[in-house]
């Protein structure tokens, strides 16, 4: 702890160290409290395989429609000079801060069976998001798009824009030009964007079991299976945990090369 | 298709100017650095907004979206597409107007070939020399076969060896290039060595154009005047101008009646070629050289006072406003 400028003062040193341990002790005390023993029975158990199942499964099909939709939306935030801009861009963020049991509400007012979008669509085809897997997979988009958004425009405006400017001259067109040079160059950015989003929609709760209850099979996530579970057997509920915690550290292993180390 | 260049343009707070260009000439851009000598080559490219005209042939450039323009531009720093390999950089343009691969790729090579450069067409721009890259960079501008080539400091940050090289290079494929060329460059040689005519532009605007050699030995701004080692002096309606050698430096005031006096003190002095040259901080700044013997007997060190003189018939005088074109 030798520094050039003189000793770091106890004043700074000791909220930092009472923040560190804030954050780490909590997951050692859960990986300390897993009954290891009992871990096998609990995660192959069949409701624990539907649930890591549908969440895998619903969180990638999410990030699919996140990066279909959320790549060209960072790619006109960033490259492209439009009146009301900012404000796009400031819309683009609020589920980002929004509690996502708001975003549940939000969604049932605008998909909902009587929502806004809802009602006719019902109407028409006969079908309707909530209490669906396609339901899970909505709110899922919902929160986890601004992350990909934020990510990849960032990851875009970084890019030097006379790479654009480059291809431009030599006849290419802005749809070439994005294809073969924007996104590639890009692409740490674009595919940390997409881990990212890909995690947030993993752990996504309160959306989700606001939109679509919590029915197994169809609507139960991990971490909503978790917060049942938590009611009847504590032991169960720890050993799920433990599989959500080695998925976000698996995430962060992914990503150190472009968010830790970098300052 | 090769048609002349027809150009009046304006980039707001940068530049300022008309021209023209004959298909196959070299038009060199010099000037200081801020004169706008990027800005108008990025103005007839399309890649600023500008307010006139540039036409070609029968063509409005700044009418027609920049992919469609036949303008091959050579970047400053090249910005090579990091992520291909020189043979995509350079079969890219017409890839992206819609040649199929196989004979883009064909042409590329060619060009890679005809730049020496064949057996890197593999090797992603972070693994090329600087001169090797700004080959590629020129070879990528050159294979969409533009009506305009734009060069914009084509050897600025080269090793010197490097760009004597690629001088040479350059100048054997600008003879072939049966379009214009535009050079911007701030390097006397490049202007002298490579461009059928010299365009200077001082503070946004065209303070000068006409052959190299005319430029060159009439200067009408203090920067061409430095660039080609020249003392400019303005006398009324007139300039005047000098090599360093004709100036006589003396800790006295010269005898006789001359005008052509200064008095300042000395800035630096260093040794250039078998001389020492003196910048003497006059008005305006003037060079001097003197001989070594010269400047040990004088004891001439920076910061002392020393007049500047010369002769009348070792200057050079001509109007200050040029006559024309």
């Amino acid at each position: 702890m030798r520094d050039r400028l003189g000793r770091p003062p106890a004043l700074l040193m000791v909220p930092a160290a009472l923040a560190a341990l804030l954050l780490l002790v909590p997951l050692v005390a859960m990986v300390a409290s897993t009954s290891w023993a009992d871990l096998p029975g609990h995660l192959t158990s069949e409701v624990a395989l539907d649930a890591l199942r549908l969440s895998l499964v619903t969180s990638t099909v999410a990030i699919v429609f996140c990066l279909l939709l959320g790549l060209p939306l960072a790619w006109l935030l960033a490259r492209v000079d439009f009146r009301g801009r900012g404000a796009l861009r400031a819309l683009v963020t609020v589920p980002l801060v929004l509690p996502p049991v708001v975003a549940g509400i939000a969604l049932r007012s605008a998909f909902g069976r009587t929502g806004l979008l809802g009602e006719p669509l019902l109407d028409w085809t006969g079908f309707a998001f909530p209490f669906t897997t396609y339901g899970v997979v909505l709110a899922h988009v919902f929160v986890s798009m601004p992350f990909v958004v934020i990510a990849i425009e960032g990851a875009l405006r970084s890019a030097d824009p006379r790479y654009d400017d480059a291809a431009a001259t030599l006849g290419a067109t802005r749809w070439t030009t994005f294809r073969r040079v924007t996104v590639p160059l890009a692409l740490p950015g674009v595919v940390a964007g997409t881990v990212l989003g890909w995690a947030r929609s993993l752990g996504e709760f309160g959306a989700t079991i606001t939109f679509n209850g919590n029915y197994p099979g169809t609507t139960q996530t991990m971490p909503t299976l978790i917060y049942v579970t938590r009611q009847a057997d504590q032991d169960a509920a720890l050993s799920l945990s433990l599989v959500m915690l080695v998925v976000s550290i698996g995430v962060l292993i992914a990503l150190r090369d472009h968010w830790l180390g970098t300052p | 298709m090769t048609a002349q260049l027809v150009a009046d343009l304006e980039v707001a707070d940068r530049v300022r100017a008309a021209f023209t260009a004959e298909p196959g000439e070299v038009l060199a851009v010099i000037g200081p650095n801020g004169a706008g000598k990027s800005s108008l080559l990025h103005a007839i490219a399309g890649l600023v907004d500008v307010r006139g005209s540039a036409r070609l042939g029968g063509t409005e450039l700044l009418a027609t979206p920049v992919r469609e323009r036949r303008v091959g531009l050579v970047f400053q720093g090249q910005l090579l597409f990091p992520h291909l390999t020189a043979l995509d950089n350079v079969a890219f343009g017409r890839r992206s107007r819609g040649e199929d691969r196989r004979r883009a790729e064909a042409v590329a090579r060619d060009w890679l070939e005809r730049f020496g450069i064949a057996e890197l067409a593999d090797r992603k721009p972070r693994e090329l020399s600087g001169g090797q890259a700004q080959r590629v960079a020129i070879a990528r501008a050159l294979a969409t076969d533009p009506d305009v080539l734009l060069l914009d400091e084509p050897f600025t940050g080269l090793d010197v060896s490097v760009q004597m090289a690629l001088r040479i290079e350059l100048g054997r494929h600008l003879r072939d290039f049966p379009g214009i060329a535009l050079l911007v460059t701030h390097d006397a040689i490049d202007a002298l060595t490579l461009a059928d005519r010299v365009l200077v532009l001082d503070g946004g605007r065209v303070a000068q154009v006409g052959p190299p050699a005319e430029v060159a030995a009439e200067p009408r701004t203090p920067h061409v005047a430095r660039l080609v080692g020249l003392n400019l002096v303005p006398d009324g309606d007139d300039l005047i101008s000098f090599t360093p050698d004709a100036v006589t430096v003396s800790l006295a005031e010269p005898e006789g009646s001359s005008r052509l006096r200064w008095r300042g003190p000395i800035a630096t002095l260093a040794p250039h070629g078998d001389a020492v040259r003196l910048l003497v901080h006059a008005s305006p700044d003037l060079l001097a050289d003197v001989t070594p013997a010269a400047a040990t007997e004088l004891e001439l060190v920076p910061g002392q006072e020393v007049w500047l003189s010369a002769k009348a018939t070792a200057v050079s005088r001509y109007g200050a406003r040029e006559a024309g074109r």
